[in-house]
């Protein structure tokens, strides 16, 4: 029995919350709003009672896998665990309730605690200056990417319009680019997974704005070039940009900025521990070189003595990306989380993370395919082309994995990857859980070789099983219509 | 010891080197060149416990006008409504707060699930044929909504009719640069849309803006200004605002093709602004335009009705440069948030509270405008805002309220591009508010104005 939609629990006359009566003398709406502007028909939202709003979300939130649950090893997001201090920090009234168009004397502790979280990114980062605008990574890139242009614009040098982007890059970067205006130019990794420096130059120019760059990459090894690279880019007059994505590896370990990038973004939902939920809420803050620091978005966070103010007034600014100070409640976890684990905790952070990576390599190439061998960083890439010919694809055992209790790595990605299983376990897991999935993998594979069709219909147990959805596409249903599923 | 985050037990490094085959952990770290490594510790404080970070946390959060010491009517884009306490005991839960996007849907039916019951709901509310999944916020909602107009008549022109949010404007005019699209806001309008100056501004744009209730409150008939928009094969974005609609014409009434907002307050308190939850509603034909998630209905392998995230090829990780936007990670869980409250409110809940907002704007606006040197400047039809005219600067009237214990409203002098003057302040009511805190800020502005 499929879960039922909230719509399809409505009773007429139940409601979940109860509004106080008026207690100012009323005109009545029909005085107060004119004919031409009333709406003639109700919405049809769900009346229900407070214990049946409660059972329904509780039983649907028990069919999601969750971290704190069991593995989540889905390379790039890194999913690690989220400290609850930070939840109960970002609660406090103080922060959840304060109003973001409050004088500038009301939010004086909001502003304190921004410009905290400031100065540790930029210890972290290397980089100096530092907007907490964007709101997720992707956000991130493309504020980079309108700094690159307007830098370059402000040099006089309106034809650098070219980002150049390694085949193996997430998809927000040549989507942020596109974003920006200007055009991503894509360059081939070489036979180690690694930036191919030739065909870098022969793309490098009078065009070139910038190159965006995950370091590690995402194949999950170190540009072990990245002094050439960045060499490269800049004799061409072009800026370097970190893809923050994989910022887990390098804490406390490499900063961005001393390795010759001049701006980047941090996922705090990924690196700095703030929960997914989902989907979202992320942050992407952006780091930038000093004297770029002129075109990060307005307003910029300035310290005056002991007083905080935001600065709107800032002529050589991209502008304005978000509607208010970005995502404060967001800001408020990954600062708690910063201060918790010390600089010593972050540096063990991500020892522990190349640790355990390392470690799952270790003990599963014997039985999957490695394009490009280690030493990994934080994450690494499988290959289940054997497994492929014997039957199974990378869908198949990310979906078998599910029947285990484990969320499946991510598939498919890189794209420079045959069947990829891309990796990644963070520093939150133990080595009793590592040693479990090596079991289950190895299992997966011994189960390929011999009943290869029990695979390719997995998962078995889950709540639903393999979704269509090619005919979610066809036939669009994007909402509950009240006519089609009454009753 | 470890830090309690990280569960390695002692001696389990030197077993795992031992599987890995290294001698030492250093050897991992042979492809990172010895020059680039920080060599240090970085320059933060040492690890600390959690009621060391709950003592300064809380210091800071006590250095901010918090809600117990203060009343406040401020709105400006973010509104303080009433969220019922289920709302974050549900959404706190483990299994949607520590869940990433439900790419997996086998096992992310919960969250997919709740997607669909909040597109279901935005549809249902706005009129309009469908919702995505969340943006940012309402600022970039309409930033997505003007590209996507761009991009399907193939025009370069972005027509902002009547008073648009200072900061949506900005947020606007941020993405539009970067692809060479013009905004153009009207220098004439005062307080509501200058229909002419639209009109004369319509050829050659690939839509027309228009915000209602608009930023100072006043609710417009943007009909017309659509209807002119579509004439000239423009499209019609309405920048609305979600707790208005129980009581008013719809986007989709109004003729609206894309219609966007600001959801924070529904179901999450004003949170500095942010997360906040962007608004982003269309008509069917658009479908394959728009930015961000859509969740659809499906049946799994047995028939068994079934959620999915569909029409994917819209997005960056599969189009890349070709997606219709770079957007990744959106505000899932405040969508979330936003779907128990809309369940828990329900219509009558919903209504109730439009109407309280409405009847009690009206009250104050009454009792503030009856003080002496005050005056509303605009005579337009309101929801629960309005300007109010003050005798002196609007910052001295807000500086001296506050050492009463009242944030009055928003100084509309904050915002240069408005041209308004120093003499006017946005006030902003809702249903929280009771007669005494109403009839107290207006015994303090009296105050304020004897001096």
């Amino acid at each position: 029995m499929a879960e039922k939609l909230i719509f399809e629990r409505s009773r007429p006359g139940t409601r979940g919350a109860l509004i106080a009566p008026l207690d100012v003398p009323g005109k009545g709406v029909d005085a107060l709003v004119p004919p031409g502007l009333r709406r003639a028909v109700e919405p049809v939202l769900p009346e229900v009672s407070e214990p049946v709003v409660v059972r329904h979300f509780t039983n649907l939130s028990v069919l999601n896998h969750h971290v704190d649950k069991d593995f989540y090893p889905l390379g790039s997001c890194t999913m690690k665990y989220n400290p609850k201090i930070n939840d109960r920090m970002a609660a406090l009234p103080g922060f959840a309730s304060l109003h973001p168009m409050a004088p500038e004397a009301s939010i004086q502790g909001a502003l304190a605690l921004m410009w905290e979280l400031e100065r540790a990114l930029a210890e972290i980062t290397g980089l100096p200056a530092i907007s907490l605008q964007p709101a997720a990574g992707a956000q991130g890139e493309l504020t980079a990417m309108l700094i690159a242009r307007a830098y370059h614009r402000s040099r006089g040098d309106e034809a650098r319009v070219e980002v150049v982007i390694p085949d193996s890059a997430h998809g927000t970067n040549p989507a942020s680019v596109a974003m920006a205006g200007m055009k991503a130019v894509e360059v081939k990794s070489n036979a180690e997974g690694r930036l191919d420096l030739e065909a870098l130059q022969a793309v490098l120019g009078p065009r070139t704005a910038a190159m965006m760059l995950t370091n590690p990459n995402t194949v999950g090894i170190f540009e072990r070039r990245i002094d050439e690279i960045a060499k490269l880019v800049h004799a061409a007059g072009g800026l370097m940009y970190l893809d923050g994505a994989n910022m887990n590896a390098l804490v406390g370990l490499v900063r961005p900025g001393d390795m010759g990038f001049d701006m980047m973004h941090l996922n705090l939902h990924k690196t700095f521990s703030t929960p997914h939920g989902g989907g979202g809420p992320g942050a992407g803050p952006v780091a930038v070189r000093s004297d770029l620091a002129p075109f990060l978005p307005a307003p910029t966070l300035v310290r005056d003595g002991d007083l905080y103010r935001l600065e709107e007034n800032r002529l050589m600014s991209v502008g304005r990306m978000h509607g208010f100070a970005g995502n404060f409640l967001v800001l408020v976890r990954a600062l708690a989380y910063i201060r918790s684990l010390g600089a010593s905790g972050l540096a063990e952070v991500s020892h522990q993370a190349i640790l355990n990576a390392n470690y799952l390599l270790a003990r599963l190439a014997p039985t999957y395919a490695v394009k490009y061998p280690g030493p990994c960083m934080h994450e690494f890439v499988l290959s289940a082309v054997k497994q492929k010919k014997q039957g199974a694809r990378a869908a198949d055992i990310s979906k078998r994995l599910l029947d285990y209790g484990f969320h499946a790595p991510t598939t498919y990605f890189p794209l420079i990857v045959e069947e990829a299983l891309m990796i990644e376990p963070t520093e939150s897991e133990p080595l009793g859980t590592l040693d479990r999935f090596v079991e289950v993998m190895i299992e997966i594979a011994a189960e390929i070789e011999r009943d290869p069709e029990n695979v390719r219909n997995a998962p078995h147990t889950t709540p639903v099983i393999r979704p269509d959805e090619a005919r979610a596409a066809r036939q669009l249903r994007v909402k509950w219509t009240p006519t089609r599923n009454d009753g | 010891m470890q830090h309690p985050f990280i569960p390695r037990g002692e001696g389990e490094e030197a077993q795992m080197l031992e599987a890995i085959g290294v001698s030492s952990f250093e050897t991992l770290l042979a492809p990172i060149p010895q020059h680039v490594r920080l060599g240090r510790w970085l320059d933060l404080p040492e690890p600390q416990s959690e009621y060391q970070i709950a003592r300064q946390f809380e210091a800071l959060a006590a250095l901010n006008d918090v809600p117990s010491r203060f009343t406040s009517f401020l709105g400006a884009g973010a509104y303080d409504h009433f969220v019922p306490a289920a709302v974050d005991h549900l959404s706190f839960r483990s299994e949607f707060y520590t869940a990433y996007t439900p790419y997996q849907a086998e096992v992310g039916q919960g969250t997919l699930t709740t997607i669909f019951e909040f597109q279901s709901m935005l549809a249902e509310l706005t009129g309009m044929d469908l919702a995505n999944a969340s943006l940012y916020d309402g600022a970039s909602a309409l930033a997505e909504a003007a590209l996507l107009a761009a991009s399907v008549t193939g025009k370069s022109k972005i027509v902002v009719a009547g008073p648009l949010h200072p900061n949506y404007l900005q947020v606007l005019e941020t993405y539009c640069r970067g692809q060479g699209i013009e905004v153009l806001c009207d220098p004439s309008a005062d307080g509501v849309i200058n229909r002419g100056w639209v009109r004369d501004s319509l050829p050659g744009a690939a839509a027309v803006v228009a915000q209602s209730p608009n930023f100072f409150g006043l609710v417009e008939d943007v009909s017309g200004v659509f209807a002119d928009a579509r004439s000239q094969d423009a499209k019609a974005i309405q920048v609305f605002l979600p707790h208005a609609l129980p009581l008013y014409k719809t986007p989709a009434d109004m003729g609206a093709d894309l219609a966007v907002g600001e959801g924070l307050a529904l179901g999450s308190p004003p949170s500095f602004g942010g997360p906040a939850l962007g608004l982003f509603t269309t008509k069917l034909e658009y479908a394959r335009h728009i930015p961000g998630r859509l969740v659809g209905e499906t049946v799994d392998r047995n028939g068994k009705r079934a959620f999915v995230m569909t029409l994917r090829t819209r997005e960056q990780d599969i189009r890349r440069e070709k997606a219709t936007s770079n957007i990744c990670t959106n505000q899932a869980l405040l969508a979330l948030r936003a779907t128990i409250y809309m369940s828990m409110l329900g219509p009558q809940g919903m209504r109730d509270v439009a109407e309280q907002c409405l009847e009690k704007a009206h009250y104050l606006a009454e009792r503030l405008a009856s003080v002496k040197g005050f005056a509303l400047p605009y005579k337009g039809t309101f929801f629960q805002e309005f300007v109010v005219q003050t005798p002196r600067p609007a910052w001295e009237m807000i500086a001296e309220a506050r050492a009463r214990g009242v944030l009055p409203g928003v100084d509309l002098a904050r915002f240069p591009g408005l041209q308004t003057g120093t003499n006017r302040m946005l006030v902003c009511v809702t249903e929280k508010h009771t007669r005494a805190d109403l009839d107290g800020l207006v015994e303090v502005m009296r105050e304020a104005v004897r001096g």
